[in-house]
């Protein structure tokens, strides 16, 4: 049975159960609810929990493992000789996994008889133009031993099917009996189903744990096998970038892109700072609730546009501006419309609402007698706010700067249109730079062969990202935490 | 602060005895720093509101061209000799002539036009003839004349696609300057489209299938459209919406309403502010490596797209929705309780409607994300495919290689012709016109629902 | 030092500070103050007392415009300041408050050093030429705050890492550290516990010899034991102003006779 229709048999199962269980119950009382102890529908909904919740459990654990198992005992077949690396057996697998689902494709279709699988070999039979009638196009004749591990692959993969179906509907029927004998007047039927209803939020609420450990897990197993390729020291302390190399001798060190990112992240804080830290302080200090009505939501609209507007914003308008008035016609600064100055400053415009609405929140946070205690002396607005308000708030506006820096670090989209390709240790801000997000993407998206260090460095770079980023955000919200706790 | 009079040390003044009626020196100092110092904040929000008026500006002025289209209106004489020769009406032949055999019926069309127009024909080869119309335009009659085989032998007229080269003269994107070094048209096509224009030939209108149409080849320009990816898009946010929200929900559902204090609910507190705050572009390497590599699903399908930008909107989801419940005041639950209510009936019978709205809000600003970010998308391959087809169905619509609006446009701003930078930015424009929408159902559905407590 | 203050404590106690004329002031559409008069000597401690909302500290506030910082708050009348009315349009607000200091209800120490808390007021006026001056103030006005001994050891410490009397007496320290003419107290011991309390009663009675006092409080018992001078307050009117000792014993109206033998309040 497939997965799908065991799903299909196992839901129908839990529907059945509901009405059975609820049956069960109220006969128990003669129909006399109010002796139950919870209302008549927790009992079917018991009766279709435990029908239903264990066995979609294994099943679907079933489904992620089973492919994985039968991959390891078939690639086993494949001799070591035909492959040279890692990427090479997962392409032979990746074939064999086709043949096989073109067998049955074709079994299905009556293009080949089931008896004649037995015989089947690449010498009586031409299997790519078998499987081509079928729709299943192969890139290449296929060879013995992927047919071999092919015919393995379908029969592993029929016998764990059959597995599956007997372990997976005994479980549903031994959950819909064990619930539906227990069933009973007296059992706690709402505490249950409540608790397997919390059982699900608990699953839900972990799945953030999830996401970050596939995330972890993403990035350390492609990153080993990156290592494992190319010499970590090369990566961390090269200063040259240059993927392209020939006959092996290429270049990843990370050092250029570090300086990239960093040299555009800084130029984005020196936009967004200051700009977003005035109007903060403006908005809350000085703006009469009018202004502050009208200015605040169209800043923030700053912060609703998506990146890649901001992206082409780069490339097609403040490039040329720049270009205009710093390149070759000017002062001959800058060659291209793509430079660190060009993607810093649009950044830098993207986190204005970023920095100012942080700032905002925490500003205001500010207790309103620190300023009183300042006017009650005689002080201006501007000394309050610079001497008593802004030191009072330091330390929650240095944790939005940071969130602000691991923003403008992580951004990907206007570094890509705005930044350039070219790796380059420079400290011109009208050269074009590369960062490493925009190489995450370049590599990811190229050509290059997913098993070849030119694409999995990408998972290095991306391992990069994710620490400095983490420990920039995890650094600023322990800041935050501290500086609302000073006033709470 | 460039301003340190306060921290400098000023002469002393002589305090004790002034008129509170006239400012001293030191006062006069100190107000012109708070003047100062009021105006940098004023020129802070007016370099912002300044950025966001010339963003617009350049979006409209950049884009609305893209909603235009210039077309030749010609009629077109379907020969029966070059159409169908056997005269048998037989569909299967019919088809069987290629775009090629249609040129020369445009050929003669356009000559047509040119002589009904008194205007002179420089060119001898109807090659060039035809440099004025998009490349497109003979599958254009040709799909005409599958659906309408009964029609062979007429004169038809057609509106046809000009070239993009044409579109960029009317639209002030081309000059005869530009041209100097193209291979693609000549000065002298241009005088011929200004005789055009005038006898009517050449028109610009209202461009419908740049919003319903598909992505065309790097060529053809003119002919791309952001119909097929918006429906990628679609799909994309079905899942989302299907998949993020009832997660969202129960996930904030008990960390603030069952949780105990304990180091599990401090992990998944600590992992979904930080989740919150991972570059996008992680996601993606996150769905590249685990729904395409790990779990073989297909590449470019909107739904790996829609599962990736699940997990990067879950975290804005339950901050929000964490947020609406606390706003339910205790009294509530304790009046549920305190009627005999479990925990569990408190919380779906009271508490959670009445922090519907809020969720919703929430929930639809999270969507407004994930429908304009474009990096994660990238990595699992929803750029450089071109979407020529719509989906046929629901299956197909999920898992048919796709585009999204946002990685449309980042396809098109990264193709060489500028024509397709006009695509872009009229991209945006309706990107954004979706944005609007979203945020303001989002502010409305506050306003109607939000309720002091 | 003590020698200067037995002379000075000799000088006129008749000198009238402040006068109010006429005062009133409507919050958006509710009339907080209505038509009140008062003479406020230099050299005294006036307490001003009432029950909650009647209005005594919204007074207060008017004397040094802390009440410009809310926007629907409306004062009309003259406050005259030895003869100024510093409700003229020429008068700066920041200038006056040099002049007449405030301590507020709760402590409010900014979150920096006790040497920084003291010396913001003289800095922001340039009452100092040079850091050794600088330092002479803040030993004198920790002195005169009474809280010396307390924290000499520890200046550079934060203020806010004090107790709550120290904290209020800092602030005290503080407001006197910009040599004002009057000081406005807010209610300054609520928030203090009975020992702090009189610590900083005694204080007050101290700064009588230098300065005008007004103490806005909620204790008899205090406007009895600090003050010369008492305004009694209700619904916004001034109800009776005359000798401290006269309000307590004999008062005239009906009203503040109730008020202070507990029958309103």
């Amino acid at each position: 049975m497939s997965a799908s229709f065991l799903l299909l048999t196992i839901l129908t199962l839990a529907a059945l159960g509901f009405v059975i269980g609820r049956g069960r119950a109220l006969r128990s009382v003669q129909g006399d609810r109010r002796r139950l102890h919870s209302l008549p529908n927790y009992y079917g909904f018991n009766v279709s929990m435990l029908a239903f919740v264990p066995a979609v459990l294994v099943l679907v654990l079933w489904v992620v493992i089973q492919p994985l198992m039968v991959n390891g005992a078939v690639s086993a077949m494949i001799p070591a000789g035909s492959y040279d690396d890692a990427g090479g057996l997962n392409l032979i697998m990746s074939d064999v996994g086709r043949v096989a689902n073109g067998l049955d494709a074709a079994i299905a279709q009556g293009a080949l008889e089931h008896a004649a699988l037995k015989t089947l070999s690449t010498s009586n039979t031409d299997i790519r133009a078998l499987l081509g009638t079928v729709g299943v196009a192969l890139g290449s004749d296929v060879s013995e031993d992927v047919l071999s591990a092919a015919l393995k692959f379908r029969e592993k993969t029929l016998t764990g099917n059959w597995i599956m179906t007997v372990v997976v509907l005994v479980i549903a029927g031994a959950g819909f009996l064990a619930a539906f004998f227990k069933t009973h007047a007296d059992l706690r039927a709402r505490n249950l189903v409540e608790r397997g209803v919390q059982m699900v939020l608990i699953g839900a609420a972990s799945i953030a744990i999830l996401t970050t450990l596939g995330i972890v897990l993403s990035l350390i197993f492609n990153t080993v096998s990156f290592f494992g390729m190319f010499p970590m020291g090369d990566f961390l302390f090269g200063l040259t970038w240059s993927p392209e190399g020939r006959g092996g001798s290429e270049h990843l060190g990370i050092l250029p892109l570090l300086w990239g990112t960093i040299y555009i992240s800084i130029v984005a804080l020196a936009v967004a700072v200051p700009v977003g830290l005035f109007a903060a302080v403006y908005l809350s200090e000085y703006a009469g609730a009018k202004t502050r009505a009208v200015a605040k939501p169209l800043l923030e609209v700053l912060a609703g546009i998506p990146t890649i507007v901001y992206g082409l914003f780069a490339l097609t308008i403040v490039g040329p501006m720049l270009v205009d008035v710093f390149g070759a016609e000017g002062l001959n600064w800058m060659q291209g419309a793509r430079s660190v100055m060009t993607a810093g400053l649009v950044m830098g415009i993207m986190l204005i609402p970023f920095v100012s609405s942080l700032s905002d929140d925490i500003i205001n946070a500010v207790p309103q007698a620190m300023r009183d205690g300042s006017y009650g002396l005689g002080a201006t607005q501007s000394e309050t706010v610079r001497q008593v308000v802004l030191p009072a708030a330091l330390p929650g506006i240095v944790g939005a700067i940071l969130l602000a820096a691991s923003r403008a670090i992580g951004e990907t989209m206007i570094v890509v249109m705005g930044a350039g390709a070219a790796a380059r240790l420079s400290m011109n801000p009208f050269e074009a730079m590369t960062t490493v997000t925009a190489k995450i993407v370049s590599q990811l998206t190229g050509d290059a062969d997913f098993a070849s260090p030119e694409a999995l460095v990408a998972f290095a770079l991306g391992m990069t990202l994710f620490i400095l980023t983490l420990g920039l955000n995890v650094l600023a919200l322990l800041i935050v935490r501290k500086y609302r706790e000073q006033y709470e | 602060m460039t301003d340190m009079t306060a921290n400098g040390v000023p002469e002393a003044t002589p305090h004790a005895k002034s008129s509170l009626l006239t400012q001293d020196a030191h006062t006069k100092q100190r107000n012109a720093a708070e003047k100062r110092f009021r105006i940098y904040g004023i020129t802070a929000i007016a370099i912002g509101l300044v950025f966001l008026v010339l963003l617009i500006s350049s979006i409209l002025f950049k884009g609305v061209g893209a909603f235009q289209q210039t077309k030749l209106t010609l009629q077109v004489e379907l020969l029966e000799a070059k159409l169908d020769k056997s005269g048998t009406r037989d569909i299967e032949k019919i088809k069987k002539v290629t775009t090629f055999g249609y040129n020369p019926l445009i050929d003669t069309a356009i000559k047509r036009a040119l002589e009904e127009g008194g205007i002179e024909n420089p060119f001898s080869k109807g090659k060039d003839l035809r440099k004025l119309l998009s490349s497109g335009a003979a599958a254009q009659i040709r799909e005409f004349v599958v659906a309408n085989p009964d029609r062979i032998g007429d004169t038809v007229e057609f509106k046809l696609l000009a070239s993009s080269r044409v579109d960029g003269y009317l639209k002030g994107r081309v000059s005869r300057e530009s041209l100097a070094r193209d291979k693609n048209l000549t000065p002298v096509h241009l005088d011929m489209v200004d005789q055009m224009r005038e006898t009517g030939v050449v028109n610009k209108g209202f461009n419908l299938s740049f919003i319903t149409g598909a992505d065309a080849s790097e060529s053809r320009p003119e002919q791309a459209g952001i119909g097929v990816s918006m429906l990628g898009s679609f799909y994309m946010m079905l899942v989302v919406l299907t998949a993020a929200l009832p997660i969202g929900v129960a996930a904030s559902i008990y960390l603030e309403e069952f949780a105990k204090q304990n180091w599990f609910t401090d992990l998944i507190e600590v992992n979904i502010s930080n989740l919150a705050a991972v570059p996008s572009i992680v996601f993606g390497i996150l769905g590249l490596a685990v729904f395409i590599q790990f779990a073989h699903l297909p590449q470019s399908a909107p739904l790996v797209g829609g599962l990736v930008l699940t997990l990067m909107t879950l975290p804005t989801i339950i901050i929000s929705t964490r947020a609406s419940l606390k706003a339910v005041p205790p009294s509530i639950r304790e009046a549920a309780l305190g009627v005999g209510a479990s925990k569990m009936q408190t919380v779906f019978h009271h508490v959670l409607p009445l922090a519907m709205p809020g969720i919703l809000t929430g929930t639809i600003i999270g969507l407004a994300q994930a429908l304009g970010e474009t990096a994660p998308l990238l990595l699992i391959g929803m750029v450089g495919y071109i979407a020529s087809n719509p989906p046929e169905g629901l299956i197909d619509g999920f898992l048919s290689p796709n585009s999204a609006m946002p990685a449309q446009i980042y396809e098109w701003a990264k193709r060489a012709d500028p024509a397709y930078y006009e695509r872009a930015w009229g991209g945006i424009i309706i990107l954004l016109l979706f944005l609007m929408t979203m945020n303001i159902i989002a502010i409305l559905l506050r306003r109607r629902f939000e309720r002091r407590w | 030092m003590n020698d200067m203050t037995k002379i000075e404590r000799t000088v006129d106690m008749q000198t009238n500070k402040i006068s109010a004329k006429n005062v009133q002031v409507h919050y958006g559409d509710t009339h907080a103050i209505k038509d009140v008069n008062v003479e406020i000597q230099d050299k005294t401690v006036t307490s001003f007392i009432g029950p909650s909302g009647c209005g005594k500290s919204t007074f207060l506030r008017c004397l040094n415009r802390m009440n410009d910082t809310i926007d629907i708050c409306r004062v009309q009348g003259d406050i005259l300041l030895d003869g100024e009315d510093i409700y003229d349009k020429r008068v700066d607000p920041v200038q006056l408050r040099a002049k007449v200091g405030m301590v507020f209800q709760k402590p409010n120490p900014f979150p920096k050093s006790i040497y920084d808390n003291i010396a913001y007021g003289p800095r922001i006026h340039g009452l100092a030429r040079n850091k050794a001056e600088l330092d002479e103030i803040v030993e004198k006005s920790l002195r005169r705050g009474a809280i010396w001994d307390e924290v000499k050891d520890r200046l550079h410490a934060p203020g806010t890492g004090l107790s709550g009397g120290q904290q209020q007496r800092l602030c005290i320290a503080r407001a006197v550290a910009t040599e004002p003419e009057v000081l406005l107290m807010d209610e300054p011991c609520s928030a203090l516990d009975p020992i702090a309390t009189a610590q900083v009663e005694e204080l007050i009675d101290e700064l009588r010899e230098k300065f005008a006092v007004v103490i806005v409080t909620h204790s008899m018992q205090q406007a009895a034991r600090v003050s010369q001078k008492t305004a009694f307050f209700h619904m916004g009117n001034l109800v009776e102003y005359d000798d401290t000792t006269k309000i307590f014993t004999n008062p005239e109206d009906s009203r503040t006779e109730a008020y202070i033998t507990g029958r309103i309040g």
